[in-house]
């Protein structure tokens, strides 16, 4: 009896452990992304008119959706341009961040704790919110930088053009997402023993040499981190584009990928092209990621 | 997949949807997660109706009870849920609560017409949509192939007289089910600033042509200011500026749906609407943004192509000029002739998924029929009701416009002229490529007529996409 129980409980315990676990992953996770891939595959078919009772039904649809997501050509342009879109951000960003970090962490910096917060502060206004703020802002009639700039002689640039626009999007995103990769960036610096500065300075290094040679090499993690983070981010871009889409001509419904699947599934009614579509997004962006992954990997944190 | 956290565009444009504006693309904001959510609230509200009615009678009696179903009223007390954007539409709800406690109706308030299609889709695929529902007269076929509306004709058919026939035909898509019950009519109108017309030396146009040509003065003698946009956000304005040229973007025969987005009719209006946006008259700029708004009110813009229902957002619009804006009928394509388009109007619909189809029926009736809702529905709603009596019932004119006793009389003369429209099963997709097909060719100053065919073929392959029989047209 003893050692019976005292065989069977170890045993059962682990998965009583883990099974709060695994179910909410089930249901949270596992269930949506299966039934998302079982909508990739169906479509609605009418009879008729399609106005009586029972004119629309689910069939099977094979490959179609994906077959007509991926040939539409809205949705190849606007993959064409949240690539263009990530190129252009993330550098500016991860950029700009990795700047404030050094400069913050570098000695002999006046309002420290100020500036770190004012960096960081855009990050915690909501998407949205930034969105409609910028948004007010490009357009000339309710900006205040026509008047500013008229003062100086020059006149404001139209930011809602088919070029322009995806800066003014773009321009969103840095400063949003600046303070976020800071912290990020000024956190692994803080972590990086204080022995090789001092050593550092012995050698006769100066501030930038300490920062180019032993900061920047230490921090190599957290850059490829926060990259990889920024890029996965940026390929999703929803929330800027969407809110300024109202105010321009310029940007249609279907202007980013994920835009594109909102379009789909809540404008056109087609939920299943909408769950194609979002499969191959996951999926790209699940090899996307892993890529990049072991690419860093291999380069970074070798030998650790 | 990452879940997409929505935006919310609608808070761009002048703060909250005053009126029951028509369909706009963009206002369709809420997100996915929004609509889930809405989805579990609902589940969690609606339908919870049951038996709260006296527990100790019941099983004494019930055994020998002989009339199982037969009265909806007396025993059971219902509560229905109620989708509606129009503005403090609670305040009408109240009136039929205090006068019926055994059905009681529970308003959940939605940002705009976009927005709660988007909801009311979701919810209905999810099984938990509200009893009732505030549905604009375009989209109902879309609602209705989805097989989520009851067919209420059996409750609500001897309303029949009560409604505009243009009305009725919308509720019922011609067939001899009903739908909904309408609400409000939606003529399309043309205001102008009569103080600054006068100062520009313009004539009041009755014409297209007339309207050009004042288009045309206003821009030589004031360039930046427009006598109004075309606004690529405004797919439902086009729609029914083309109403009132003639066409008829769907109709059906036997089984099978024509598509003529593209006629001549609409060409005509593209190309028109074209020719002042390239000659400078008239802006390019969306409606309903902040700049738009701006310009509504500091005179940039000095006349409007809208609808009956402007009152209702002029306040918010146009704060600045109470008693300046002045409706007159909208320009004529032929000289002396009486035509209108729409733009948006709605009607109440039951769910088909309503364990109360016949409660619901009743209150869709009583709200959009009985004397006492009608006019709090025009008082607090601003809402200009179908009803033909609720019409007439009209004297004052909306505060905006008590500079205009004889708004009211317009408006029903204007309600009286609006084109008979049938609506297809997939308008969205129609909105949807126009506001992305038109966006593109203002930006690109290219040719209107192309984004027009552009709409046709989206809406055409879509159908036939989803199986339905289209006809060559």
């Amino acid at each position: 009896m003893k050692q019976a129980r005292g065989r069977t409980a170890p045993r059962l315990a682990p998965y009583a452990f883990v099974a709060p676990a695994v179910a909410l992953f089930a249901l949270l996770m596992l269930i949506p992304i299966g039934y998302t891939v079982f909508l990739s595959f169906e479509k609605s078919q009418v009879s008729g008119l399609g106005l009586g009772t029972g004119a629309r039904r689910q069939v099977f649809a094979g490959w179609s959706n994906y077959a007509s997501g991926l040939t539409d050509p809205t949705f190849l342009s606007s993959l064409l341009r949240v690539l263009v879109y990530s190129l252009i951000l993330v550098p500016v960003m991860l950029g700009l961040a990795l700047l404030f970090a050094l400069l913050l962490d570098a000695q002999r910096v006046k309002f420290q704790r100020f500036a770190r917060l004012a960096i960081f502060l855009p990050y915690a206004v909501p998407t949205v919110i930034a969105s409609l703020l910028w948004g007010f802002l490009y357009l000339p009639t309710v900006s205040p930088f026509p008047a500013i700039l008229a003062r100086l002689g020059l006149s404001m640039p139209n930011l809602f053009t088919t070029n322009t626009a995806l800066f003014s999007v773009a321009n969103i995103g840095v400063w949003g997402g600046t303070g976020f990769n800071m912290i990020v960036i000024y956190t692994a610096l803080r972590s990086v023993p204080s022995e090789l500065y001092e050593a550092a300075r012995i050698d006769g290094a100066s501030q930038l040499q300490v920062a180019l040679r032993i900061k920047i090499p230490m921090i190599g993690p957290a850059l490829v981190l926060t990259g990889v983070f920024s890029v996965i981010a940026t390929l999703q871009v929803f929330n800027e584009p969407h809110t300024l889409a109202p105010l321009t001509n310029t940007i249609s419904p279907d202007w980013m990928p994920l835009m594109k699947i909102y379009d789909l599934a809540f404008n056109d009614q087609d939920s299943y092209e909408a769950a194609a579509l979002s499969v191959v997004i996951a999926a790209g962006m699940f090899v996307l990621s892993y890529g990049l992954l072991r690419l860093s990997n291999k380069h970074v944190f070798q030998g650790r | 997949m990452k879940l997409i956290l929505g935006g919310h565009p609608a808070a761009m444009r002048s703060p909250g949807p005053r009126s029951p504006r028509p369909g706009r693309r963009r206002g369709r904001t809420a997100a996915i997660a929004g609509a889930a959510i809405a989805a579990l609230a609902v589940a969690g509200c609606s339908s919870s109706g049951g038996s709260t009615s006296a527990p100790a009678a019941t099983s004494a009696s019930a055994a020998s009870s002989a009339s199982p179903a037969s009265s909806a009223g007396s025993a059971q007390k219902v509560t229905l849920s109620f989708w509606s954007w129009a503005p403090d539409i609670d305040k009408v709800v109240a009136i039929w609560n205090a006068s019926h406690p055994d059905i009681q109706v529970q308003v959940q308030v939605q940002a705009g017409g976009d927005a709660e299609l988007t909801k009311l889709l979701t919810a209905a695929k999810a099984g938990n949509p509200p009893d009732l529902a505030q549905v604009e007269y375009q989209v109902l076929p879309t609602l209705v192939s989805n097989n989520y509306l009851a067919n209420i004709a059996q409750y609500d058919s001897s309303l029949k007289s009560d409604f505009p026939a243009g009305n009725w035909n919308q509720v019922t898509l011609g067939t001899s089910a009903l739908y909904g019950v309408p609400q409000d009519a939606a003529p399309m109108a043309l205001f102008y600033r009569a103080d600054l017309f006068k100062k520009y030396h313009l004539t009041v146009p009755t014409t297209w042509a007339q309207f050009a040509a004042d288009a045309a003065k206003l821009h030589a003698e004031a360039p930046g200011v427009y006598l109004g946009t075309f606004s690529s956000q405004d797919p439902g304005e086009f729609a029914g500026l083309t109403q009132q040229a003639g066409a008829q973007w769907w109709s059906t025969s036997g089984s099978s749906w024509k598509v003529s987005i593209d006629s001549a009719a609409s060409q005509k209006v593209a190309s028109y609407w074209q020719s002042l946006v390239t000659a400078g008259g008239i802006n390019n700029q969306p409606q309903w943004t902040a700049a738009w708004n701006k310009g509504m009110n500091n005179g940039q813009y000095i006349a409007w192509v809208s609808d009956v229902w402007a009152p209702g957002d002029m306040p918010t619009e146009s704060p600045a000029n109470v008693g300046k804006w002045v409706m007159t009928a909208l320009p004529q394509w032929t000289a002396g002739a009486s035509v209108d388009g729409n733009w948006g109007g709605s009607s109440t619909a039951v769910l088909a998924a309503s364990k109360h189809q016949q409660a619901a029926a009743e209150f869709a009736a009583w709200l959009n029929t009985n004397p006492t809702a009608t006019a709090a529905l025009v008082s607090d709603s601003g809402i200009y009701p179908a009803d033909i009596a609720a019409e007439g019932a009209l004297t004052t004119a909306p505060s905006y416009f008590s500079n205009q006793p004889a708004f009211w009389s317009l408006a029903k003369q204007y309600a009286a002229e609006a084109s008979p429209v049938t609506w297809g099963p997939d308008v969205d997709v129609a909105y949807s490529e126009f506001t992305s097909a038109f966006g593109g060719a203002i930006t690109s100053k290219a040719s209107f007529l192309s984004p027009l065919a552009q709409v046709q073929s989206a809406v055409v392959s879509d159908m036939k996409k989803s199986g339905f029989t289209v006809a060559a047209g």
